[in-house]
């Protein structure tokens, strides 16, 4: 770093001027910041869930386009549905070198627990890369075609209609009790530890009904496919997902849900990091390997970054909040 | 100490431990919970009462003197044997203290790299009496290979604390390469 | 039948490629080099390593990540037989007889029936994957959590014999396992608990690594630093010899323990393939049935090496079979499968019942690279032999700091926290007190490895059924598995029982304290 800056520094200089013309006072003009050691990417997961292999895809994107002149180095605190990961990038309040990976546990955990003392609007905005999307599945055995049949097989069997979701007052959970309440059902939701085992719960009908994210439901799904397990009956997004799958839009239900997939930097992150992280990331949701997941794993929701992405936080946190209240988690 | 007091020492902390865990416990709902099965605090309550119950029976044991060690009189370390073992166990925690510091002062510590050589030449030189050089030789070896192993191959970096400034250059001409 | 064998010789094709052949070795040794390390297993191998196939085909990415997971399984055998720490939880049962062979001078031995039992086992388990892969993953499906519970229990039953002679202690051992296990997150109401002192710490609940290096790794050496003391500085960490000749005859020693391989194999691998699972329950049933089913039960702990190949047969069995639910339905039967599992994702493939159909290259070449990789990794690891027995061949003082030194990196590694780092200390001193008085440490370890998978498995089956115990023995599979379970739990307690009632009771019941 040292050699290398010491011939960069002429470069820069005449650079400068140059830059001064072209851009005026913008951006540009702002000090450049550029990573000095391996920048920690923290996961708010364990190893192998969903945000996991998302964070070690985007790692593998950026050592292969060499986007990052240091390691990006994925860090797993898991602990506490993402408390963990939130106090420890608290504790790393001002720091340029530390960015995490955030589900919607980033709203519901420090709503949860307050004592945590999380104020997430302090968090520094980088890039949202994705949505995830949710649809309602059910084993493909069961004889359920459509949501009409779905709301008569829940209804007739009251309490004991398993929904297999991840950890409680997670995503899965709020999708469950919005289904229980809009269709007047007593559905019963059990916990597991990743949407991979809810996916195969469902497949060897130890559970009766999933609202799993595509990505973790299809192995046991393709449209078309005669080895299907498990097949999906209506999705969560604004827009249909699968051909001849409806919207719960489209079934008069006007209720879409997504989980964020972004990235987020630490609080009080200096400005000029911020900026680096943004273009970094930038560049790798521009990527062709990056659209290419997007589109395999059924994911939505456009790039969003800085004032716009805290926007998007302060909005889908008073969401959460309702949502928490109606389910009972906070008053 | 004899062995007969570390047993009774022990088994009356394990007890008090055992009780703390039940309290914590305790938090959460752990009676039977109607339709759901055990509330959220109930397994590591009642195997905690367990433990409990446990320490009482060994502390029964030690009252009736039950069993060999119960009724050992001889003293817990023989004698000369408690400097070597305390001296390593110091050592130790000395070493994990220093890595990261343990929050007075505001002192940030001086790393694994810093922490590891003192730890290693305080080992060699004063409770092995090595001589300087193959004690000099692994107190720079093993730190050595321990960042090229984990921080270079293994991209698991280890903390720093106030020495991380001296790291940024060997990172510079890392990642040049 | 011959459709199988066609398909696995175009696999051997891939297999055998000059690239992929050269992955296979370089995976084999650094995988062994990872195991080897305390606190770095497979999954930190296969994690770490992940970024870097993105340069080569998938085929040979993932017959690099795979043969870098058999390569750790060989490797964590090493640690658990030289230093006694366990590097990762499937080699657990290894420490109990490995450890003792090293210490009595017979580590290599101990190393050599830890390398083919593992060949053993990989290789029938390899071939088992071959044939009969879609009926097992059919199995697998219909396993829920009730099953998963009954094959919890089934594995703290093969145990019952593990303690010391001191009942209380036993349970007390258990017993503290069990609830350190519980500290984190009640996964059921998604509240935290037992986070003591309010230490976000211990939020992402105690790795079992932290307590199986501070008991094995720190508690170990105090222990060591003390013998040291009373023999005037000449103890060693490990007495150890070896020659050709000796290697030779351990292996020809070994052909008399084919039975427990057998066993080993066999159940590693039924066990390895349900989901959840993984392979540490395999291996620490093998060994509790390898104890039950021996004529020297009394044997087991002290040195008897039937402990080692048993679990080491097992968790190489069970390392392939947690590949067969990852391989045939897209679901991860261990954290090291789930990161594969990302990978195939990654490179384009589509995991699942359809694999074996649409790539039937790739499927079948990682079946073939499976075979090849055994075979390498037993050649790697038994000429690293030589060279593992001469660095314990260093002044005790020069080893026992390099030693805590690994063991402070490793207790820091899984999760990057200082703070499991004192935590470890704690449990080594502790730990080493407790020895002192005879409390068995190594039924904590075993609760705290099995716990985890334990109680949200319970919770779950209870939540299912609203509640009813009796949800255990309705089901095809979990019924017969609770029925020996429960005998298996109960025999030792029935057994003086039962002799007194036939008046032959004076022998001395059994030595399953």
């Amino acid at each position: 770093m040292l050699q290398r800056s010491g011939r960069m520094l002429g470069l820069a200089l005449g650079m400068t001027g140059a830059a001064a013309l072209v851009a005026g006072v913008s951006s540009a003009a702002m000090a450049e910041f550029k990573p000095q050691k391996p920048i920690e990417f923290v996961v708010m997961a364990g190893k192998g869930g969903g945000a996991d292999k998302a964070v070690r895809f985007l790692q593998s994107i950026m050592a292969k386009e060499n986007l990052a002149s240091v390691p990006v180095i994925p860090v797993n605190k898991g602990g506490g549905s993402g408390a963990e990961a939130l106090v420890y990038m608290k504790g790393k309040t001002g720091d340029d070198h530390t960015i995490m990976f955030t589900l919607n546990s980033f709203y519901t955990t420090p709503l949860r627990q307050p004592e945590l003392g999380i104020d997430i609007t302090t968090f520094t905005p980088v890039m949202r890369m994705a949505e995830d999307t949710f649809c309602l599945w059910v084993n493909q055995e069961s004889g359920i075609d459509n949501i009409d049949g779905f709301v008569k097989a829940a209804k007739a069997k009251g309490k004991d209609w398993i929904m297999a979701g991840t950890g409680k007052a997670s995503e899965d959970n709020l999708l469950t009790d919005y289904l229980n309440t809009a269709y007047g059902l007593e559905m019963k939701y059990v916990p597991y530890k990743g949407g991979g085992a809810v996916a195969k719960e469902l497949a060897g009908k130890n559970a009766d009904s999933t609202v799993n994210n595509p990505s973790e439901q299809e192995p046991f799904f393709k449209p078309g496919d005669a080895s299907n397990k498990t097949k999906p009956l209506a999705c969560f997004t604004p827009e249909p997902i699968y051909d001849g799958v409806p919207t719960f839009k489209e079934q008069g239900k006007d209720f879409v849900y997504f989980m964020q997939r972004s990235v987020v930097g630490a609080p009080g992150m200096s400005a000029e990091a911020a900026a680096y992280y943004q273009d970094l990331f930038t560049k790798v949701f521009n990527s062709k390997d990056w659209q290419a997941y997007r589109v395999k794993q059924k994911l939505q929701g456009d790039a969003l970054s800085s004032d716009a992405l805290m926007a998007y936080w302060k909005k889908e946190n008073e969401v959460h909040r309702g949502m928490l209240k109606e389910m009972g988690e906070i008053k | 100490m004899t062995v007969r007091t570390a047993e009774l020492l022990m088994g009356l902390a394990m007890a008090v431990l055992s009780g703390y865990f039940m309290w914590k416990s305790a938090e959460l709902p752990i009676m039977w919970v109607q339709g759901v099965g055990p509330g959220g605090g109930a397994w590591p309550f009642w195997l905690s009462l367990v433990m409990l119950l446990s320490t009482l029976w060994i502390l029964f044991n030690w009252a009736f003197r039950i069993g060999a060690i119960a009724n050992n009189e001889e003293p817990l370390f023989e004698a000369g044997m408690f400097t070597p073992v305390a001296l390593v166990a110091l050592a130790l925690t000395g070493c994990i203290a220093l890595i990261e510091g343990i929050g007075i002062g505001g002192f940030k510590g001086i790393g694994f790299y810093g922490a590891l050589p003192l730890f290693i030449i305080f080992y060699l030189k004063v409770i092995g009496s090595h001589t300087w050089v193959s004690t000099l030789t692994t107190a720079i070896v093993v730190p050595v290979l321990t960042f090229v192993f984990f921080e270079v191959l293994l991209q698991i970096s280890l903390p720093k604390g106030m020495t991380e400034p001296l790291f940024l250059p060997i990172y510079a001409f890392i990642y040049s390469l | 039948m011959m459709e199988i064998i066609t398909l696995l010789g175009h696999g051997f094709v891939v297999a055998l490629q000059p690239l992929n052949l050269v992955l296979i070795i370089v995976g084999c040794a650094v995988g062994l080099f990872i195991g080897a390390m305390p606190g770095l297993g497979s999954v930190n191998g296969v994690a770490i390593l992940l970024p870097l196939t993105f340069l080569v085909p998938p085929d040979g990415a993932i017959i690099f990540l795979c043969a870098i997971y058999y390569g750790a399984m060989y490797g964590g055998a090493i640690s658990s037989i030289m230093l006694g720490i366990p590097g990762a939880s499937t080699a657990v049962a290894t420490t109990f007889d490995g450890r003792p062979l090293a210490k009595q001078g017979l580590a290599d031995k101990a190393l050599t029936a830890a390398a083919v039992a593992s060949f053993v086992g990989g290789s029938i388990s390899v071939v088992l994957f071959t044939f009969f892969a879609p009926p097992l993953a059919h199995v697998a499906l219909t396993f829920g959590s009730q099953e998963t519970f009954a094959l919890m229990l089934l594995a703290f039953a093969t145990f019952v014999g593990l303690g010391g002679d001191d009942i209380a202690k036993t349970i007390f051992s258990i017993c503290i396992g069990l609830v350190l296990a519980a500290v984190g997150l009640d996964i059921i109401t998604g509240r935290p608990r037992l986070i003591f002192g309010d230490i976000s710490g211990f939020m992402h609940g105690i790795n079992f690594l932290v307590l199986a290096i501070g008991i094995y790794g720190i508690g170990e050496m105090l222990w060591t630093v003390e013998e040291n003391a009373k023999a005037g500085g000449k103890s060693m960490l490990s007495e150890a010899v070896i020659t050709v000749d000796r290697i030779k005859n351990n292996v020809i020693e070994l052909i008399g323990t084919w039975k427990t391989m057998l066993m080993g194999s066999f159940l590693g691998y039924f066990v390895g393939i349900l989901p959840a699972a993984g392979a540490t329950p395999g291996s620490l049933m093998a060994y509790g049935f390898a104890k039950q089913m021996s004529k020297h039960p009394e044997t087991f702990g002290k040195g008897n090496v039937e402990g080692v190949v048993a679990p080491e047969a097992a968790n190489n069995a069970a390392s392939t079979g947690s590949m067969l639910p990852m391989m045939t339905l897209g679901i991860p039967g261990s954290p090291t499968t789930a990161i594969l599992l990302g990978g195939m994702v990654i490179w384009g493939l589509e995991p699942g019942p359809r694999l074996f159909t649409s790539n039937p290259d790739f499927v079948w070449g990682l079946i073939a690279s499976l075979y090849v990789a055994n075979v390498f990794a037993l050649i790697l690891n038994i000429l690293f032999i030589p060279a593992f027995i001469w660095v314990l061949k260093l002044p005790f003082t020069i080893l026992a700091p390099i030693i805590l030194t690994l063991c402070l990196v490793g207790g820091y590694a899984p999760t990057q926290d200082m703070h499991d780092v004192w935590l470890m200390l704690i449990f080594g001193l502790v730990g080493y007190l407790m020895r002192k008085l005879d409390y068995p440490v190594a039924p904590a370890v075993l609760a705290i490895v099995l716990g985890p998978l334990t109680e949200p498995a319970l919770r779950q089956s209870l939540l299912i059924s609203g509640g009813d115990p009796m949800t255990f023995f309705y089901r095809p599979y979990s019924g017969p598995i609770m029925v020996i379970a429960l005998i298996l739990l109960f025999l030792p307690a029935l057994f003086p029982l039962y002799r007194m009632v036939t008046g032959g009771g004076k022998k001395k019941a059994s030595d399953s304290a």
